[in-house]
Order: C-alpha cells, then sequence, then structure tokens
C-alpha cells in the first residue's frame, strides 16, 4: 500500500518534468511503467532493440524513423526524462489552461507538432524539406512496393503542391500552410483513459 | 516428549478424518456440501465492503481517474485507409493517379506511438488490472494505504489464506495425485472392456474433483448438451495448466502434450495405463506429419476420449484469444469449441511464464481466494467446403472469444518470444501503396519478389 507516492519519489525531477510536459502524476506513473516494461535489462535506460522490440512498431513502415526521434544524434541511449519529453508532443491540447503570455509555447502546441513532424521529414536538417530528403522518407515508408520512376512523380507532385516561394523544397512555414486545414490536435494526440 | 508426540499425532488423524470425510468423499461422489458456496457468498460480501471504503476514501483524496480493463488509451479502431481517408478530407484532392499527401504520415506516427506507449501484443501477457482491489497484496497496483479496518481485514485474510487454506489445499492436491497414479496404475492391470474403461473415467474425474477442491474452484458450465463427444476434438482458449482441471472436472479427456521427466513423467506413465492419452517425445513434436497423423488414428477410433487441444500453445491472460494454430483444425475431425473465462476478483489464473515457474504458479493458485471460472460449451464446427484450415481456426477463434466476451486478436502468442516477421512489415507497405498509387502498380514493379 502507499505504491503510489513510492513510484513518484523513485522518479528523478519528476516536478520538472510534470511542470514542462504538462502529464498529470497518473500520467507519469503510468508512462513510468511502461518505460520499466520495455527496459526488460533494467539498465535505466533504453536503447534502439528495446523499442525493436515493440510489436506493432515491428510493422509500421516508419517505425525506424519513429525509434530514431527518440535518440538525439549521436546518442545511443534515452532515459526516462527524454522518453517523456519526445512523448508529450503526442499529448492532446489543453485549452483550459490559462495562457500566460510569458511562458514558453506548451511542447503539445500545434506549432511545435508540427515542427516535430517537419524535422522528421527534414533528413540533412538544413531547416527544408528536399526533393531527397522526401525521396528518402517515401522509400522507407514504400520499399519495395513502387518503382523508381513512380516515387520521383510522387515527389514532384509533392513539392510542386506546396512550394510556394519556388525553391524547389518546401520550407517549415509552407509545410504548415499546406496542413492548416488539418485538425492536428485530433490526428497527432494520444488520449489516456486513465 | 510421548505426550507431545501423541497430541501431535491425534491431531493429525484428526484433520485427515476431516479432509476425507468433509471434502474428499463429496468429490468423489460429485455432490457439494455447500460450504465452496458459503465461502464464496461470504467472500464477495467482504470485498464488497473493502470496494466500499476504498472508494470512500479516496473520494476524500485526490482521485486517481476510474479504470477499464481494456487499455489505457485511446484508441481509433478504423482501417488504415480510413483514418488516412481522413486525414486527407480536408486537404484538395491531387491530380488522378498519385494520392500522396505529407499528412498521411501523421496516422503511421500516431500509430506507431500509441504501441511505444501500450501494445496489443505485450499488454496481453501481463495479469489483467483489477477495477478494485481484492485484498490481496499480489493485485495491490494503484491502491494506497485507506483505513484501519481494511487493513485489519487484509491482515485476516493473509491469516486464513496462508495458514488455514493453504495447509488444506497442499493436503488435497497431494491426495488428488497419488490417488491419480495410483488408481489409474490399479486399473491399468485389467483387461481391455467396457468395465476397464468405466472404472478409468471414474479414477480420472474423482482425482481432478479432490484438484478442483484443492483449488476451491468453483465452476459453472454452460449448455451442457454441447460437451464434446467420442471422436471429436475439444479446442479451448488457454489461461494457465489449471484448465486442464476444470475441463476434466465434467468430462473425460485424451490429453495431448510432450514427454516430461520428474513428477509429471510418473503421472503420464500412469495415466496411459488406464485409457489412451497422446504424450508425445521431444524429437516428434518437430515434424508436423507424425503429429498429425498420431491425432488423426486417436480420432479415428471411436472408443477413445476426445481428445483436449489448446491451439494457441501458450498462456494468455485471459482477456482475449490470440492466434489459434492451424495444426489442430487440418486433421478432419469434429471440433467442439469450449470458451473459459475466469473471475479475476477472486484469483488470478494467468500463468506468466516468464516471470514464475510452475511451483511458484501454483503456491500462488492456492494461495489466492479461490478460482471462480464459467465455462461455455459451444455447438461443434466442422471444416466447411471452400474454407482452408486457417479460415477455420479463426471462425472458432471467434466463436470462442465472442462466448467468453474476450477480444478477438490476430496475433501470434509465439510473439511474446519471437521477433516480428518481416512479411507483416511489407503488408502495411503494400496496403499503404496502394493508397497511392493503385493497384496497378504490381504490373510496373520491378524487383524481387
Amino acid at each position: 500500500m502507499g505504491s503510489t507516492n513510492s513510484t513518484l519519489i523513485k522518479i528523478p525531477n519528476v516536478d520538472e518534468l510534470i511542470q514542462e510536459t504538462g502529464f498529470s502524476t497518473a500520467h507519469i506513473i503510468r508512462l513510468h511503467d511502461r518505460f520499466k516494461e520495455l527496459d526488460k535489462e533494467r539498465r535505466g535506460y533504453l536503447c534502439p532493440q528495446d523499442f525493436g522490440a515493440i510489436k506493432g512498431l515491428a510493422i509500421n513502415p516508419i517505425g525506424d524513423r519513429i525509434i530514431g526521434a527518440f535518440f538525439s544524434p549521436g546518442r545511443e541511449t534515452v532515459d526516462f526524462y527524454t522518453f517523456v519529453k519526445i512523448l508529450a508532443h503526442f499529448r492532446p491540447a489543453d485549452n483550459s489552461r490559462p495562457k500566460e503570455s510569458s511562458s514558453p509555447e506548451p511542447i503539445n502546441s500545434r506549432t511545435n507538432k508540427l515542427k516535430f513532424v517537419f524535422q522528421m521529414y527534414d533528413i540533412d536538417k538544413d531547416g527544408k524539406i528536399s526533393r531527397i530528403d522526401l525521396l528518402k522518407a517515401l522509400r522507407s515508408m514504400l520499399e519495395m512496393q513502387v518503382t523508381e520512376e513512380q516515387l520521383d512523380s510522387i515527389v514532384d507532385r509533392t513539392i510542386q503542391e506546396a512550394d510556394l516561394d519556388g525553391d524547389d523544397a518546401i520550407s517549415f512555414e509552407e509545410f504548415r500552410k499546406s496542413l492548416e486545414k488539418v485538425n492536428i490536435d485530433h490526428k497527432m494526440s494520444i488520449r489516456f483513459l486513465r | 516428549m510421548e505426550g507431545a508426540w501423541d497430541i501431535a499425532s491425534v491431531l493429525f488423524q484428526v484433520w485427515l478424518s476431516i479432509v476425507v470425510g468433509l471434502i474428499m468423499l463429496p468429490a468423489m461422489f460429485g455432490v457439494s456440501l455447500g460450504f465452496t458456496d458459503l465461502y464464496i457468498k461470504v467472500l464477495v460480501k467482504t470485498l464488497e465492503w473493502a470496494t466500499r471504503r476504498i472508494q470512500r476514501g479516496q473520494n476524500e483524496q485526490p482521485t486517481l481517474p476510474s479504470q477499464s480493463a481494456n487499455g489505457i488509451i485511446e484508441k481509433n479502431d478504423g482501417s488504415m485507409e480510413e483514418e488516412i481517408g481522413e486525414l486527407r478530407r480536408s486537404h484538395p484532392k491531387s491530380l488522378a493517379g498519385v494520392d500522396f499527401t505529407l499528412c498521411d504520415v501523421f496516422y503511421f506516427w500516431k500509430k506507431g506511438i500509441e504501441n511505444i506507449v501500450e501494445d496489443q501484443v505485450t499488454q496481453r501477457f501481463t495479469s489483467e488490472e483489477l477495477v478494485s482491489w481484492n485484498l490481496l497484496t499480489r493485485t495491490n497496483n494503484n491502491f494506497c494505504y485507506i483505513s484501519v479496518r481494511v487493513t485489519i481485514m487484509w491482515g485476516l485474510g493473509v491469516f486464513i489464506r496462508y495458514c488455514i487454506l493453504l495447509p488444506l489445499r497442499i493436503t488435497l492436491a497431494a491426495i488428488g495425485l497419488s490417488w491419480l497414479v495410483i488408481g489409474t496404475t490399479l486399473v491399468g492391470f485389467l483387461p481391455n472392456s467396457n468395465v476397464k474403461n468405466s472404472l478409468s473415467d471414474l479414477v480420472h474425474i474423482t482425482c481432478y474433483r479432490i484438484c478442483a477442491r484443492g483449488l476451491s474452484a468453483t465452476i459453472r458450465y454452460h449448455n451442457k448438451e454441447n460437451r464434446p463427444q467420442k471422436g471429436g476434438i475439444c479446442v479451448a482458449n488457454h489461461t494457465s495448466p489449471i484448465d486442464i482441471v476444470i475441463l476434466a472436472n465434467d468430462g473425460c479427456y485424451a490429453m495431448v502434450g510432450q514427454v516430461h521427466g520428474g513428477l509429471m513423467g510418473v503421472i503420464q506413465r500412469s495415466m496411459v495405463r488406464s485409457c489412451p492419452h497422446v504424450w508425445f517425445e521431444r524429437s516428434e513434436m518437430k515434424d508436423r506429419n507424425t503429429v498429425a497423423n498420431r491425432l488423426k488414428d486417436h480420432i479415428a477410433d471411436k472408443t477413445k476420449l476426445p481428445i483436449l487441444i489448446f491451439p494457441e500453445g501458450t498462456c494468455i491472460n485471459n482477456t482475449s484469444v490470440m492466434m489459434f494454430k492451424k495444426g489442430s483444425f487440418e486433421i478432419g475431425g469434429t471440433i467442439y469449441p469450449v470458451a473459459i473465462k475466469y473471475d479475476p476478483q477472486f484469483g488470478d489464473a494467468f500463468w506468466n511464464s516468464a516471470k514464475y515457474n510452475m511451483v511458484s504458479y501454483i503456491l500462488r493458485m492456492m494461495t489466492s481466494w479461490a478460482i471462480v471460472c464459467n465455462v461455455w460449451y459451444l455447438p461443434p464446427m466442422n471444416q466447411q467446403n471452400g474454407e482452408d484450415a486457417v479460415q477455420f481456426a479463426n471462425r472458432v477463434k471467434s466463436a470462442i472469444a465472442n462466448q467468453g466476451g474476450l477480444v478477438d486478436l490476430s496475433w501470434d502468442g509465439g510473439l511474446k518470444r519471437a521477433k516480428v516477421k518481416e512479411s507483416y512489415k511489407e503488408e502495411q507497405q503494400k496496403m499503404y501503396s496502394s493508397m497511392i498509387v493503385g493497384t496497378d502498380c504490381h504490373e510496373n514493379s520491378v524487383g524481387p519478389t
């Protein structure tokens, strides 16, 4: 008995985490349980193989890219803090929170969600989704299922549609504009039932 | 010193006669003296009281949101086409033939993150979470200290379970198993005849009844008219080794399994003396044809008991039914599906073989409150024309899942140990690519098949 409080004590920097991510205490505990479940060898951190063991993720066409999002370049491990921060991008927006102009934009705002996905597309990190970036992304989603020509034409059309300033690449603003009608909060959010 | 020994032996004799007289004999004749029913009623009342107190206690504290048994995040169950279609609705339609939009990727991201937070497969291999605490420490996940009275109840529960029920149950289990070994060996000396078969049935049933009492099992059988007949195959969902005891309390089955050493081996060898069971050597199990042929021979002989098979191949946590292996459905007999659903309030029957070995599992079973379960016999099914073994297996699986109120999953239970095959990922890619370029891409595609 008293397991809730004892779990909270074990998590370092829990108050900071709640403040930054907006997850409730109960959700942090759930995520911590899940983190421990994934961390089978109890090392206190996760590595790519731990994610690879998740069945649903293994069949996801962009599974590798999703896993990659958790690891900063050059790092092979992710601790609980970073784990929760990345997942915080997928928290539904809470409209009930009062908007203070001085506080930084929450991790799960529409802009930050879009930025997150944009960064995933922009592989060479030059601030734009170029033809090469898009080709690579589509190639990993479709692998052997389409031909080179089909891929090329898809990429051409996509860039044509979204590119407004004619530089043959999609900047963040153009990305945001092309998705302005999509309900990002609904489509890119995970809702906890309990 | 002698006085102490005398007292001890008298106590032991009294104990034994109580056990034999009040539990064993009625069990052998299938008569219930009503003790177990009374026990269950008292237990239910106590647990209800405890739940009310806990809820009252929680209302005074900041509450954890209420819990449901089927997952911690909200999931959309739409197919890939539906979900991506919805995403694209807000996007202007692009030129014909090519249908990719930047927002498609959100679908895959959402699914991926959902799986990271909670995945369908791992969830099925951990014990089901309870809605309210049942006064067992092992199920205490989120419940914190509530009141003195609940703690006293819990303490009393520990005493009753470990000091009174546990020795009783161990005694019964020991008697039951030794009776099985001795009884079947004795029956084995008789020449093959109807008398031998009825005696063998009697021995088996009484042994399983004693074992069931040894677990304080309350079993409700539904639709007994559909009980498996000789020459058929009985198929059920698998939660624990206790399933065998549960089913064999109401009928006699031929068991199928691997030859073990040790105590299990002794039991297996003696069982086979009184009536035919199908035990395989480890080497034989690898050859699917050998297995299939032996089973075919068994069911072809209409005097032999129905075979009991668990096609999932592994223990699942009783909230869902996973993929049925098609082997048992290729043999060609009549399939008698059976659904088993345990009530987790009284004791968690799921055997998590990664976490507990057999002995600690049995001890956990014997120190739970009771095992309460429902067994539904479903009408027999046969393979229909034009249906292959896999479709047949899925049909039976859905029927069982439906009846037992379990979730019907197509994941393979074996995945709890193995990696996902590449072909599953390719299937997802194929589905997505057909949405983008339509199905005529397969004519044009170049690459390894």
